[in-house]
């Protein structure tokens, strides 16, 4: 499997990534070469090996149904970039 | 001797009788920054007027003093502090004010330690010399033309520097260690699960741990006595029994059986850090214990599976940072689109960007198999290899990086090279087991530190085997000239 | 019209219910509607970096629950899944969702249409986390992002593509609001959208195997709005096929004040949502004695007490259903049955006054003070001869509004019927001195004429006098 400029394009837009030419050139290059390493990874039989997302055997952790006090308005929009009545303001969702 | 070579519990002893206060802790902390940091550029913010204020209060106190009370401390700044700017080096985060405490950094508080500022590292900890740092490098204290390391390179660069007494870092594939050996201090990075991650800002879940950096081992014990321990806010948070970590430093390791994995010693290692190695495997022979070759087959293979997880997990942990709820926004973008686009192009750096771009790849639909879940995969055979090994061995021993610390710019732009620098601390990150970097002697003048690897929630034995090690060497005693 | 002769609809449909949890699913957060904007909110909820979510272990109870009563089988390991993608009411850019181990699958209701019985299936039930609020801000430069709602547990029931026409969609749609209103795992409130729903609709021409192409239908937030948008759904696409158009798939919004779907601009993207196992929650194992202990937990669901209220009450099934359709209403069904044996009394009351009032003033039988004790009671006065039938409507109102007991109202509004002959016999004088003409034509063999006479009685009483008596006096009294 190889990437090309498509791919960069293609990924950068999900990622929400806007790259410069330079940028994409670049990436092409050195993405191909780290996926062109993980290809080792195909020399090794993983048929019935179970996929490890967790080192630790815990399961089951849960929390009981209490409510906790929340933050105020202020604090919640401490760090907005902006706002407005409250809220957080971001350009208009087109729908 | 001065202060800032001093071990915690000596320090405690002078606090204890009142020849020293808090407030001179402080200030000598800061004056060793204001002459020192100009060079070393660990300190991305410093928390001045909040640890005066808490010295003179702990000053105040009579409440009794603990171990880490008065402590001056460091924090790597991926760790969030309430109302002390959190960066994670990033521009994105330049004003980020955090508003909770992680829980490491609470643990810290109540156990009195003063907080002096917020450490330097690879932006998002995705780096391993601190050049990622979109700030400024940190420099190597030995040699300020070397990197100090990564990610926790401001973290292991002020302990060496002496800026503070300990530091926290994080560790997501040798990102405590590594720095710990290339700066000569301790490092350890606990079994994946021993200390809280609520509130150290998420590179790869399923790998990142907080641990100390420290002068000693028995500082590092300390450290991890205060920070360990089950939080209700993180699921992945292990409910296990918190041994005496200080108590387990006995001195004893005879009848200790170690293995050497031989992929630690092979291809790739510099021969003199391989001779630093064989030199500590004598010394645990002197002291009782025994050693043999051990194979960990599948060492080869994490480097590739580390970055495909590691990254893909990073993907998705940093879309949140879209300018929307904190972070810096882009000015005037033309459209939502348009706002999440400029906002993270102008926070993220290259090496994050270029992460996020591979992990994004890595999960699209048609590769997930053969990317992320097949990493996952031969995850589950690295561990295997570790847990075989543990069967028959109580300690794996290798090098914690396979050279001493590299000149600043010299692997920038070949990304995959700097990866290979992780080459036997990934393993251990993979498998989620506990090692620890102790300094084992220098090469052309920089240091080089000695990994032991330990069996999961066994950092008794790690600390005290490196405790026996540091305490018949005095390759940790080296103070770097600045 | 001709298009429905030409074309099957085929309709599948993803319910949306929020759980009433006290706590957000992974955070301490209160989940209570209608508190001022980001004032239920932390850390956590608003995904501030380093935070990490726990599970609210209610919820899990909760929705398997809700399988369970769907005919669910309940998963033994289930885990939670991120599935990535940016908008600004998602503060994470991902939800904590369930991707390939759904708490519950293959699941199956019954529902009823035109007197036939159809099984509908249901492919799987997970369970996520609901997304914040947004608003559009006058002048359509700017959004507002509220972020109380973000973090309330969530279930999503996906139904094979079973449904054959808006009907049956709504029929859907009801029995499922009640079992999950029987189940008390959600207020399923379409107008405070703890119920929410999209539909998958194609047309096929009959008898044609393979499905048609589909439209995702959005935004339809009542049970009357379902119901028109796919009305209108069907049209337009049997529009497109008869012109041999192809229709396109794509997600469409409903516009209820336009009665039109619409394509829905930004959504345009083919949507890659990279799911994979979120790193920080662990798997769910659950072992037979939890699914127990949540079973037990189930109460008797709308199709058992609509076949024991015929069984057991003699009701016709059309009232059984109607009754049963609403656990509340059913409730109060078995409440005024506390204070009087006569069943179908009180179903009639129930099927006639209170359902005509409800309608009338678009209510559910809670936001109305009239308690089941009330309407058995007032059956009670009935039955005794206390009041008359016609008080009793006066009553039966009386108590709709104020709640107050019939005894009470009889009470205070002297309504107790007058049941004293001498009393009655004074106003029967006076009413046949009132009336000459209608006296004459009653002697005249004018049967009908008594009935107006007695009306003049009750009138002259104000309601109170009994019918019978009254008739009976009068009857007497001319013939004397």
């Amino acid at each position: 499997m190889s990437i090309g400029m498509k791919d960069v394009e293609h990924v950068a837009n999900l990622a929400r990534l806007e790259l410069s030419v330079d940028e994409k050139e670049q990436f092409v290059g050195q993405l191909n070469a780290i996926l062109k390493y993980a290809e080792k990874l195909g020399e090794l039989d993983t048929d019935g090996v179970e996929p490890t997302s967790h080192v630790l055997p815990v399961t089951n952790v849960m929390r009981e149904d209490v409510v906790k006090e929340s933050l105020s308005n202020e604090a919640a929009l401490l760090n907005a970039p902006d706002d407005e009545d409250g809220q957080f303001k971001v350009p208009a969702v087109l729908e | 001797m001065a202060l800032f070579d001093m071990r915690l519990q000596d320090l405690h002893n002078e606090l204890a009788s009142g020849k020293l206060s808090a407030a001179e802790l402080t200030e000598a902390s800061y004056k060793r920054i204001a002459e020192t940091d100009e060079r070393i550029g660990a300190f991305l913010t410093l928390n001045e007027e909040g640890a005066r204020a808490r010295a003179a209060e702990l000053d105040r106190s009579g409440a009794e003093k603990g171990l880490l009370h008065a402590m001056p401390a460091g924090i790597k700044d991926n760790i969030v502090t309430k109302g002390l700017r959190t960066t994670c080096a990033s521009q994105f985060l330049t004003n980020y004010n955090p508003i909770y405490d992680a829980t490491a950094a609470g643990k810290l508080n109540a156990a009195g330690a003063v907080t002096i500022g917020k450490l330097n590292m690879d932006e998002f900890a995705m780096g391993g010399s601190n050049e990622n740092s979109s700030f400024r490098p940190v420099r190597n204290p030995w040699n300020t033309d070397y990197v100090p390391g990564g990610s926790s390179g401001g973290s292991a660069a002020a302990v060496a520097a002496g800026q503070v007494y300990f530091a926290l870092g994080s560790d997501t594939g040798g990102s405590i260690r590594q720095p710990a050996s290339y700066c000569g201090v301790v490092g350890l990075k606990p079994t994946y699960g021993l200390v809280s991650r609520f509130g150290l800002v998420a590179f790869a879940s399923s790998l990142d741990a907080i641990g100390p950096l420290t002068k000693n081992v028995e500082d590092s014990a300390y450290v991890l006595q205060a920070i360990a321990g089950h939080d209700g806010m993180d699921s992945t948070s292990a409910e296990v029994a918190i041994p005496d970590y200080v108590s387990s430093l006995t001195g004893d390791v005879a009848g200790m059986h170690i293995g050497v994995p031989k992929e630690y010693m092979g291809q790739g290692i510099d021969p003199k850090v391989k001779e630093s190695v064989l030199a500590a495997l004598k010394v645990f022979e002197s002291l009782g214990a025994t050693w043999e070759e051990v194979s960990l087959p599948h060492t080869e293979y994490a480097v590739a599976a580390y970055y495909l997880l590691a990254s893909s997990e990073a993907s998705s942990n940093l879309a949140r940072f879209d300018g929307v709820r904190y972070g810096v926004r882009a000015d005037n973008p033309d459209n939502l689109l348009d706002l999440y686009r400029k906002s993270r192009s102008q926070g993220f750096g290259q090496e994050v960007k270029r992460r996020i771009m591979l992990g994004t790849y890595a999960l699209s639909s048609g590769y997930y198999d053969a990317y992320y879940l097949k990493a996952q995969k031969v995850r589950t055979l690295i561990k295997r290899d570790f847990d075989q090994a543990f069967e028959k061995f109580d300690l794996l021993l290798g090098p914690t990086a396979p050279t001493p610390a590299f000149r600043i710019g010299e692997q920038i732009g070949d990304p995959l090279t700097m990866y290979l620098n992780d080459i036997v601390t990934i393993p251990v990150s993979l498998a989620g087991v506990p090692a620890i970097s102790v300094p084992c002697g220098f090469v052309d003048g920089l240091p080089v530190g000695l990994q032991l690897i330990g069996k999961a929630f066994d950092e008794a034995t790690v600390l005290r085997a490196a405790h026996a090690y540091e305490q018949n060497t005095d390759h940790h005693k080296a103070r770097p000239q600045l | 019209m001709t298009q429905f002769n030409t074309y099957e609809t085929v309709i599948g449909l993803e319910v949306h219910v929020e759980l009433h949890t006290a706590s957000k699913i992974f955070c301490g957060c209160s989940t209570s509607f209608g508190a001022p904007p980001n004032t239920h909110t932390c850390p956590i909820c608003l995904g501030h970096p380093g935070v990490l979510p726990v599970l609210n272990r209610q919820a899990v109870d909760y929705a398997m629950k809700a399988a369970m009563a769907l005919n669910c089988t309940v998963a033994d390991v289930s885990k939670f899944d991120r599935k990535n993608y940016f908008y600004p009411d998602s503060p994470k850019a991902y939800q904590i969702s369930q991707f390939d181990q759904p708490i519950g699958e293959n699941g199956w209701i019954d529902i009823e249409v035109n007197g036939e019985t159809k099984r509908i299936g249901i492919t799987r039930l997970h369970l996520e986390e609901d997304a914040g609020k947004l608003t559009h801000v006058e002048g359509g430069f700017a959004s507002l992002v509220d972020f109380n709602r973000v973090g309330t547990p969530l279930i999503e029931i996906v139904s094979e593509p079973d449904l054959r026409s808006p009907e049956e969609t709504k029929a859907y749609l009801e029995k499922l609001r009640a079992i999950m209103q029987y189940c008390d795992v959600s207020d399923v409130k379409m107008e405070e959208g703890s119920l929410r729903c999209d539909a998958n609709v194609s047309l096929r021409p009959w008898g044609q195997e393979k499905l048609g192409t589909r439209a995702e239908l959005k935004n339809m937030n009542s049970f009357r709005g379902v119901q028109r948008g796919l009305e209108y759904e069907q049209l337009r696409q049997a529009d497109i096929l008869d012109a041999n158009g192809t229709v396109v798939q794509e997600t469409r919004r409903w516009d209820d004040a336009q009665g039109k779907t619409f394509a829905m601009r930004g959504k345009e993207e083919s949507h890659d949502y990279r799911y994979f196992p979120d790193p920080d929650l662990v798997r769910l194992f659950i072992d037979s004695e939890w699914k127990e202990r949540v079973r037990a937990s189930i109460p008797e669901l709308p199709d058992a007490r609509q076949a024991r209220y015929s069984a057991e009450y003699g009701l016709p099934a059309y009232d059984a259903a109607v009754i049963t359709s609403s656990k509340k209403l059913a409730d109060f069904f078995e409440e005024s049955l506390v204070y009087t044996k006569d069943a179908k009394a009180v179903a009639n009351w129930i099927m006639g006054d209170l359902l005509a009032y409800l309608n009338q003033n678009n209510k559910e039988i809670d936001a109305v003070s009239i308690t089941g004790q009330g309407l058995g009671e007032m059956i009670g006065l009935l039955e005794k001869g206390t009041i008359s039938g016609k008080i009793a409507k006066t009553v039966f109102k009386e108590m709709l509004e104020s709640g107050k007991l019939p005894q009470q109202i009889v009470e205070e509004q002297g309504l107790v019927q007058i049941s004293d002959e001498g009393a009655i016999k004074g106003i029967v004088e006076k009413v046949v001195a009132a009336n000459p003409q209608s006296v004459e034509d009653y002697r005249a063999g004018k049967e009908k004429a008594i009935g107006f006479l007695v009306g003049q009685v009750m009138k002259e009483s104000r309601g109170k006098a009994n019918p019978g008596l009254a008739n009976k006096l009068l009857v007497d009294y001319l013939n004397a």
